[in-house]
């Protein structure tokens, strides 16, 4: 069924991303591959990848963007994969049933086996969370890892979606959005997280934290740039025949 | 968004089929028009062919056409699957209608009516399936729907017109109807086109980031070096001159010289036939132009992550 649950999940299992701390190196995005290319969504088709044009499916991508000008500009590093909406229409426009939302945990998924591949429902998020698999035929999204966070084969800390498990900073937290007593929704409440284009009304689940206040005297891009001083003194090494060949070797 | 061709042939050919069959119905339901025998089974036909080419042409875009027939079963949600559903069944009255209309040459007009509200409600849900789509504001707008049944009544009009003249019913009513619904859908199209060059979206690189409190947005790096499905798919661009002419063409084909076509058609009744075949024929590709650009000038949300300021 492609409409909604009537009775809003209490659980709602999602990610809370600290744009903060990322530092944009896409670890996320190449583990979420790594895990789904074999996991439930899989195959995660990739065309020509090692070619001129390679192209394929990613449920996690990251984006860097520039925010304002000059001492108060920033850099930030952007991840985005599906937000598992409160009140998604990807689901809703679904013709088949293929998209639906659980009741149990909020999570938004596709059943392979009924997706015709219309597309529709790529055209209904506006988050760019639904990928075309050109060879299957069917649409792939994220699945908050859902053969991982139940899988009782896995060790207690692995059952955490594959982005979060892997983010070498901690900037990905998973949890219950749902409960208010929750680390991440007391992460939330304390760092002032924010949705994603709430002007659409999908109620996203995963929430952003926003860049901190820069510290005053932080240094920074205040024109011109911080006097260091010389990098380094040039050692006389003319006295040590193995320095120097140390030396020539290191800076080849 | 990218103009697949089979859902620009679908819409413009069914939305055509559709409005030809829902207005001979209306007008013989009425008397104005006879139930006469050729003049049925060539109007039937026409209507019925166009559906059904853009049915089958719609399920090309597939990436699982053979399961198409699940389509049928979110009709309580999705406005694809209501428009699934409406097209399909309008078969019925139809197919009922028909054999009334050739065998005994009677309009049965418990099926005719029938016939009428679904040919006319699956053009609805045709323009419901865009415009009820948030992430477009080019869609999602009031202009759509009054857009996608005056452009499927001004190619209906046309047709019946032509099979009018083709049958020698002496009627001038069906070429006041095309003229009225030309010039119709020829004031809703400046209207949707004033709407689209105006309108400013809702969203912005600054809400779809959520990054706007530090100033302006911009993207820095994209997540990756080439193209994805999500850009090739939504992030489709035509140029705006190529806008410029394309619209020209729509001006000038599906309005106006129809129109011209057929008011000469009921001033000259000695060449009407041919004037008529030229009128439905510029509709057709006036209708196609305007279907492609629909798809090719509608911008979406998502490509505010790849660098557009505002959709």
């Amino acid at each position: 069924m492609t409409s909604l649950p009537t009775e809003p999940a209490t659980r709602r299992l999602g990610l809370v991303i600290d744009l903060d701390i990322c530092v944009g190196c896409h670890a996320c995005a190449v583990n979420c591959k790594e895990w789904n290319a074999g996991g439930h969504m899989a195959p995660l088709t990739d065309f020509d990848a090692f070619g001129e044009k390679p192209s394929g499916v990613w449920f996690n991508r990251i984006h860097t963007f520039e925010a304002g000008e000059g001492a108060d500009g920033r850099t930030v590093h952007f991840p985005k994969s599906c937000l598992h909406c409160e009140t998604p229409d990807c689901v809703t426009v679904c013709p088949t049933g293929a998209s639906f939302k659980r009741a149990a945990d909020g999570i938004v998924l596709v059943n392979e086996d009924f997706c015709i591949g219309c597309k529709l429902c790529s055209w209904a998020c506006p988050y760019g969370a639904r990928e075309f698999d050109e060879d299957v035929g069917v649409m792939k999204k994220c699945t908050l890892c859902v053969d991982r966070i139940y899988n009782e084969t896995l060790d207690t800390v692995e059952r955490v979606p594959a982005c979060v498990s892997t983010c070498p900073v901690g900037a990905r937290h998973f949890g219950d959005l749902g409960d208010p007593t929750s680390s991440v929704s007391q992460l939330v409440a304390e760092r002032e997280g924010y949705d994603l284009m709430p002007e659409m009304g999908y109620r996203p689940t995963n929430k952003y934290l926003p860049p901190r206040p820069r510290k005053v005297g932080s240094g920074g891009t205040n024109g011109a740039p911080c006097h260091t001083g010389p990098v380094a003194e040039q050692a006389d090494l003319s006295a040590h025949p193995f320095l120097r060949w140390v030396d020539r070797l290191l800076t080849r | 968004m990218y103009p697949a061709y089979s859902v620009i042939f679908f819409t413009s050919a069914s939305g055509a089929g559709y409005a030809l069959l829902a207005l001979m119905n209306m007008l013989a339901l009425i008397g104005l028009l006879p139930a006469e025998r050729w003049f049925g089974i060539t109007g039937f036909l026409a209507g019925l062919t166009a559906i059904t080419a853009g049915l089958l042409s719609s399920t090309y875009h597939l990436g699982r056409p053979e399961r198409a027939w699940r389509a049928f079963s979110q009709w309580r949600s999705s406005w694809l699957s209501r428009e699934g559903v409406l097209a399909v069944a309008t078969y019925l009255p139809a197919g009922i209608t028909a054999l009334g209309w050739v065998f005994w040459e009677q309009i049965w007009w418990l099926p005719a009516v029938f016939l009428v509200a679904l040919a006319t409600t699956t053009i609805c849900a045709t323009a419901m399936i865009y415009a009820s789509l948030k992430t477009i504001r080019r869609w999602n707008n009031g202009w759509t729907l009054p857009n996608y049944l005056g452009m499927g009544f001004a190619s209906g009009g046309l047709w019946l017109c032509l099979l009018g003249s083709l049958f020698a019913l002496s009627s001038p009513l069906p070429a006041l109807l095309a003229i009225a619904f030309v010039a119709i859908a020829a004031g809703i199209k400046f209207g949707y086109w004033r709407f689209v060059d105006t309108d400013i979206g809702r969203s912005t690189a600054g809400s779809a980031t959520g990054l706007g409190r530090f100033g302006a947005v911009r993207l820095f790096a994209a997540p990756h070096t080439e193209e994805n499905y999500l850009l090739k798919e939504m992030g489709f661009k035509v140029a705006r001159k190529h806008v410029a002419t394309l619209r020209r063409i729509t001006w000038l084909c599906a309005f106006a010289i129809p129109l011209v076509a057929v008011i000469l058609a009921l001033l000259l009744p000695t060449l009407s036939l041919w004037l008529l075949i030229v009128a439905v024929l510029t509709n057709a590709l006036g209708t196609v132009t305007e279907r492609w650009l629909f798809f090719a000038e509608a911008r979406h949300v998502v490509t505010l992550y790849y660098g557009a300021e505002a959709a």
